[in-house]
């Protein structure tokens, strides 16, 4: 088990080396339209006295450095000098600071990015217990029926689901129930604090068609699982001891059942991220996958970058951790 | 292929599809069918997709414009129509490059093995580690929107998802005796890729990458809703949806409804159709592979 757990662990640091590599690299192949969007945009301080051209920009934003550097300083292996007073200090990934915002200099990018988590935390975890609340009675019910109507119903159900764009229902969403009964989702962010209702309430959109789409494949491996299950022996031993169905569906077979489900709900985190993405876009979310697509629209590198680094680290640790814990479960794994 | 037993085979999974996966059929019907729209797409529209009748600005459903009209009176049936033939385009186009990728990175690291294989899975892994839909947004906002761009940029990127599954598809092929016995009496590297390898793991690998198109278009259509897929010169089912759907969505729902409508029932066909060929085609796939194509869909 130990040694199982240092390989993994010692495999886990090329992949993190590399994930920055990927993240740093992508932000510098493009060519120089930030530094020109910005060029551009200092025209009009410069017409009010401003001081700042274009070398003066590179040097600012610690691009006038050889690449290599470039991601040294970003890394926190090399000192980045500050750009008024020269001094240099260690400031990169390595201590904690993802670096300043390209636009909206007032806040470093840390400080933009815990501000927009909550929400972003809030309508996942919504999410997640939406779906499995779904998924899971569904999932076992259809795997205990299987092949009746039921079962085919939330067969076909989940398949829709999975085929079903979230942005399409999005919109669905926001224009039917308009039209016929002119009702429309908030689009203001009310704060739990002030309103916990009406904060619930505008989340409960956004994340029952999120949940939806999450309840789709966990209800498919629920199924699955369950199946797998009812053919071992111990069922059929506990059928023969003449208990009830409802002991030997709930005391035998979802226990075993349920531990792969589990961990799908981990490796659930990209969808997670990319319907976030689209839902805070659709319902006026303030998270962090608006964040995102602002970024973008905007050109802000360093925040995409910050936020790509933070969902992929935080993947890879989550996908290491349920290795772990099922070296832990099936030591045949270990082996391997 | 040239054995003369494929063609009863292939005749008898055609009859056995029928048989035992009528929704698998009927999903089959409904893509051949897209399949005609795509390539009949100049014939079937009714008017041209760049055809503007101001007059006839968001006109609901008639019978001239039998869907009804967009904000400068585009002919919603003839956009969508072209929409399919765009979705198809980049379905096959990705998906082939897709296999492409993911032989040459999955089936060199497989067959090679050791250190190469050890660093090329770091990748693989750093790679994988990041949520489809951000990595694609990030991709598309470097290279611009457009066709050739989009279809590069899917193509290479599920290449490198799916490289797993090519990979150890390869490797069990090297477990296998006549693998050994081609390498003990001293076959070329060069033969034993091209008669050993290559022949046994192609089915396997296409069908899983064919599930996938469904994925493919999925993801097309997700980038196109957020304004990184395709110029709006295009007229692609996710852009539309965004452009059109949702700034003119009270005065026309059509706008909206319509290429939401076509993109379920596209890619609820291409699932179902894969989940009754991998039924039926090699039962060990089930979740293997799956994971690739869900992995995609799931982006969304």
């Amino acid at each position: 088990m130990r040694s199982y757990l240092i390989r993994r662990l010692l495999l886990i640091i090329p992949t993190l080396f590399i994930l920055t590599i990927i993240v740093f690299l992508a932000v510098r192949f493009i060519p120089g339209d930030v530094i020109d969007v910005m060029v551009a945009e200092m025209e009009a301080w410069h017409a009010a006295g401003a001081d700042l051209d274009r070398e003066a920009l590179e040097r600012m934003l610690g691009l006038d450095v050889p690449v290599h550097v470039q991601y040294g300083r970003w890394l926190g292996v090399l000192p980045t000098p500050d750009w008024i007073t020269g001094e240099s200090h260690f400031r990169g990934l390595l201590q904690g600071t993802f670096g300043e915002s390209l636009f909206g200099a007032a806040l470093t990018i840390e400080e933009i990015i815990i501000g927009r988590l909550p929400v972003t935390i809030e309508l996942g975890a919504l999410a997640i217990v939406i779906g499995l609340v779904i998924a899971l009675p569904v999932g076992v019910y259809s795997a205990i029926r299987q092949d009746t109507i039921a079962d085919y119903a939330g067969r076909t159900a989940a398949i829709i689901g999975l085929a079903t764009p979230n942005f399409w229902i999005g919109i669905m969403v926001m224009l039917y129930p308009a039209i016929w009964w002119g009702w429309s989702p908030p689009i203001e962010l009310i704060p739990f604090a002030e309103d916990p209702l009406g904060n619930l309430g505008m989340f409960l959109i956004p994340a029952l068609i999120l949940g939806t789409a999450l309840a789709a494949s966990t209800m498919r491996m629920t199924r699955t699982m369950m199946l797998e299950v009812l053919r071992q022996d111990y069922i059929r031993t506990a059928w023969s001891k003449g208990l009830r169905e409802r002991v030997v569906v709930m005391r035998h077979a979802i226990k075993n059942a349920l531990i792969p489900v589990v961990t799908l709900v981990g490796l659930q985190l990209p969808l997670l991220v990319g319907g976030s993405v689209i839902l805070e876009q659709i319902f006026a979310l303030p998270g962090i996958g608006r964040l995102f697509v602002d970024a973008l629209d905007g050109r802000d590198y360093p925040v995409v970058s910050a936020i790509n680094l933070i969902f992929a680290t935080a993947i890879l640790v989550i996908n290491l951790t349920i290795d772990v814990i099922y070296a832990f479960l099936d030591p045949r794994v270990r082996y391997q | 292929m040239s054995d003369p037993k494929t063609l009863p085979r292939l005749a008898d999974f055609w009859i056995r599809l029928v048989k035992e996966k009528p929704l698998g059929t009927f999903s089959g019907i409904i893509i051949v069918i897209l399949l005609l729209v795509a390539i009949f797409a100049d014939v079937l529209a009714p008017y041209s997709y760049k055809e503007i009748h101001l007059v006839d600005r968001l006109a609901g459903p008639s019978s001239q414009y039998l869907l009804g009209t967009d904000q400068a009176g585009r002919d919603l049936l003839s956009r969508l129509i072209i929409g399919a033939r765009v979705s198809v385009l980049v379905g096959v186009a990705a998906t082939a490059l897709n296999v492409v990728v993911a032989v040459l990175i999955g089936g060199t690291s497989g067959f090679l093995g050791g250190r190469l294989d050890l660093a090329v899975q770091r990748f693989v892994d750093a790679w994988m580690a990041f949520p489809g839909l951000l990595l694609l947004l990030t991709i598309m906002s470097i290279v611009g929107r457009g066709l050739p761009q989009i279809v590069v940029v899917l193509g290479i990127a599920g290449g490198i998802s799916g490289s797993r599954v090519m990979r150890s598809a390869v490797i069990g092929i090297k477990e296998n005796d006549y693998f050994l016995a081609a390498q003990a009496v001293g076959t070329p590297t060069s033969k034993i890729l091209s008669h050993h390898v290559l022949p046994n793991i192609m089915a396997p690998v296409i069908i899983v990458f064919s599930i996938n198109i469904g994925g493919v278009i999925m993801s097309l259509a997700a980038l196109g809703f957020l304004g990184y897929g395709l110029p709006p010169s295009i007229p692609d089912w996710g852009g539309m949806l965004s452009r059109e759907g949702r700034r003119y969505m009270e005065q026309a729902p059509w706008l909206a409804l319509w290429p939401g409508l076509c993109l379920t029932i596209v890619v609820y066909s291409f699932n179902m159709l894969g989940d009754a060929l991998r039924d039926l085609l090699d039962p060990r796939l089930r979740g293997g592979g799956g994971r690739l194509g869900a992995d995609a869909a799931r982006s969304v």
